[in-house]
């Protein structure tokens, strides 16, 4: 059971987290609580990204001192020795869109908090009734 | 030949459009429209080239970004299906733009027209993205473009908009991440981003876990984004309070693409198999569009604002375009299909007329549109060959695709849904019946002043022409549309339907 647990440590913090963001998003009342558990939804995901792509002791996929060189197609090179780099790439990507979003709900809170003066949910939804 | 970059054309000539157009507000507000008005029909003439392009070679085009080969770099694929949808794309977004212009300037506050036609071009941008790719990780970020000009465009609206906007964010940005978790799970068990490469690599392992993991993350993901019913809780606020140009165009257009996006992944992607005969995936989404049908026709007859009842309406039409997948048959597909094209011009003629009834009487309350015949008739004409086309009168191209949808149940022998598309039909009838009689109907008692030549102070009073002319043309695409719904099944959905049906 601990052995299950350990072994794939990174998957279980990674849906711990996923659980706790959409907790957040769901069952707050104040927006902003709600904006966080969405940073933590999809940091979750950027963290889960990350870990599938490392490797015990693998390190950076660049090759050094072979640049300009004859001969550099006969290196032997062990795949197992270096970490995946393409879902560092992907979540360069999914970072920017993390931004983005953050930005956007963060732009639309401020102008909620001036228009109703609060940022509770259901004070909200009071205010727009009127 | 310039003809062979159309593929990559489409998508980088509005991008950059819009940034183009956004520095030249600053020096002149007025060559906005110009501006989106010759980009959206550059976008155009691309859309029809390469549907022609693809009818005359008959297979899909292959266009690598960058020169980088396929697995490795990102390759948009355009066959039959994505041909048709960028073309209607395109047409339905030059269309509602010309309407936009008249709309907008009453709406929004000067300062925030040139936002409005850069969000515009950005939402159209990534529309005919999330049609044109063929790289699942490059639909992502598509995806989250066109999502995030619609929370953006959405929140300029009315009061109330920039909550429903908030709220859209949240279930936005969890279905993004759903469907992100999908890509990322192929990604493990396969290696590769690429959906031709997937087709290829996912049959092997079919019986994995974590393949039908993924696959349910991506149902759910595309399902927020394109609103099916348990999922669509924020699509009636959202498009309700929205700007009547930015729902005329997002109602049409967004919730179709996402339809496009679930058949090309449970089809293309996925081998149809996969959701046929190793799991019960179809008899599950037939349940839920026969639940989201019902639920949503309740809801819209609920309504007293017109708006809103349209976007009750949307999620019974999705429901419709996720019956015909589940049908998993060849009619049933091609209904689906030719219902997301009809759709498109459905819903933009209906969300187009309700913005002109907004535009000249300041109300979308249904019981308020007494004598709206005298004043506009040309709006209700409109509304009456939209209204006709969703129920499903012959001439109208809603009849057609509603046709095969229903030919489809019957060859699936799943009669619960066939009596959900008679059924909801019904209801349509009732729904629009409603609106028609408020509207063209006298009242009772009120006929006294009939007997000298009408009401003295009602006179014609019509919206601009320039959305006259939009909703007519859309009107009368709806009518084209169903005359020669035989042509388009014959030259481009049959190549559509996947060969094994």
């Amino acid at each position: 059971m601990w052995e299950l647990i350990l072994s794939k440590y990174n998957y279980w913090i990674y849906a711990l987290l996923l659980i706790i963001g959409f907790y957040a998003m769901m069952a707050k009342n104040n927006l902003l609580k709600k904006l966080i558990g969405m940073n933590i939804f999809q940091w979750a995901l950027i963290f889960y990204f990350i870990s599938i792509a490392a490797k015990k002791g693998g390190t950076v996929p660049i090759i050094p001192g072979v640049h300009g060189h004859h001969g550099a197609e006969h290196l032997v090179v062990h795949a197992a020795d270096y970490i995946n780099p393409l879902p560092h790439v992907l979540m360069l990507t999914a970072i920017v869109v993390g931004v983005a979003t953050t930005g956007i709900a963060l732009a639309l809170l401020i102008n909620i908090y001036r228009r109703y003066g609060t940022l509770e949910e259901d004070e909200v939804i009071e205010e727009l009734k009127r | 030949m310039i003809q062979e970059q159309f593929p990559a054309l489409i998508v980088v000539t509005p991008l950059i459009m819009s940034f183009i157009l956004f520095t030249v507000s600053w020096w002149n507000k007025r060559l906005c429209f110009p501006i989106l008005l010759a980009t959206l029909s550059a976008c155009l003439v691309f859309a029809i080239g390469i549907l022609d392009m693809v009818i005359k070679h008959g297979q899909p085009i292959h266009y690598h970004l960058g020169g980088w080969d396929p697995p490795w770099g990102i390759e948009y694929v355009i066959d039959h299906l994505n041909a048709l949808v960028l073309v209607a794309v395109a047409v339905v977004a030059w269309l509602v733009a010309l309407y936009a212009k008249s709309v907008v300037e009453k709406e929004l506050h000067e300062s925030k027209l040139p936002q409005f036609y850069t969000l515009f071009l950005l939402q159209v941008t990534g529309l005919f993205g999330i049609t044109a790719t063929g790289d699942m990780f490059n639909l992502y970020v598509l995806l989250e473009i066109a999502s995030f000009s619609a929370y953006a465009i959405i929140a300029m609206g009315e009061r109330g908009a920039d909550f429903a906007a908030f709220r859209y964010v949240i279930f936005g940005t969890i279905g993004a991440c759903a469907y992100l978790l999908g890509v990322g799970y192929l990604y493990i068990l396969t290696g590769s981003l690429n959906m031709a490469d997937l087709a290829q690599l996912i049959p092997k392992l079919f019986y994995n876990k974590a393949l039908l993991v993924g696959f349910a993350f991506f149902l759910v993901g595309v399902g927020i984004k394109m609103g099916i019913f348990p999922l669509h809780t924020w699509l009636p606020d959202a498009y309700t309070l929205a700007p009547s140009a930015v729902s005329a165009l997002l109602a049409p257009l967004f919730t179709k693409v996402g339809a496009y996006v679930i058949i090309r992944i449970m089809f293309t992607v996925f081998d149809p198999s996969f959701s046929i005969k190793l799991y019960p995936v179809m008899d599950i989404l037939g349940w839920i569009a026969a639940i989201g049908i019902a639920f949503a026709c309740i809801m819209a007859l609920a309504q007293s604002d017109l708006k809103r009842m349209l976007c009750y309406l949307i999620v019974a039409e999705m429901g419709y375009i996720v019956i015909g997948i589940a049908s998993a048959n060849r009619l049933g597909l091609t209904g689906a299909i030719l219902h997301i094209v009809n759709d498109m011009f459905m819903m933009a003629c209906l969300f187009t007329v309700v913005g002109a009834i907004m535009y000249q009487t300041g109300t979308r309350n249904i019981y308020q549109f007494r004598y709206l015949h005298r004043t506009m008739p040309v709006t209700l004409g409109v509304f009456v060959v939209g209204a006709l086309s969703v129920v499903g009168v012959p001439p109208m191209c809603g009849f057609f695709s509603k046709w095969y949808l229903i030919l489809g149940t019957i060859e699936a022998k799943k009669w619960l849904l066939l009596f959900v598309l008679l059924a909801s039909s019904l209801v349509n009838a009732i729904l629009f019946f409603r609106v028609i009689e408020n509207a063209y109907l006298e009242p009772r008692g009120e006929h006294a002043f009939a007997h000298d030549g009408g009401h003295p102070s009602i006179s014609l009073d019509e919206v601009p022409w320039s959305m006259l002319i939009s909703m007519l043309m859309i009107a009368a695409g709806i009518i084209l549309l169903g005359i020669f719904s035989g042509v388009i099944i014959k030259h481009v959905i049959q190549f559509a339907v996947p060969a094994s049906f």
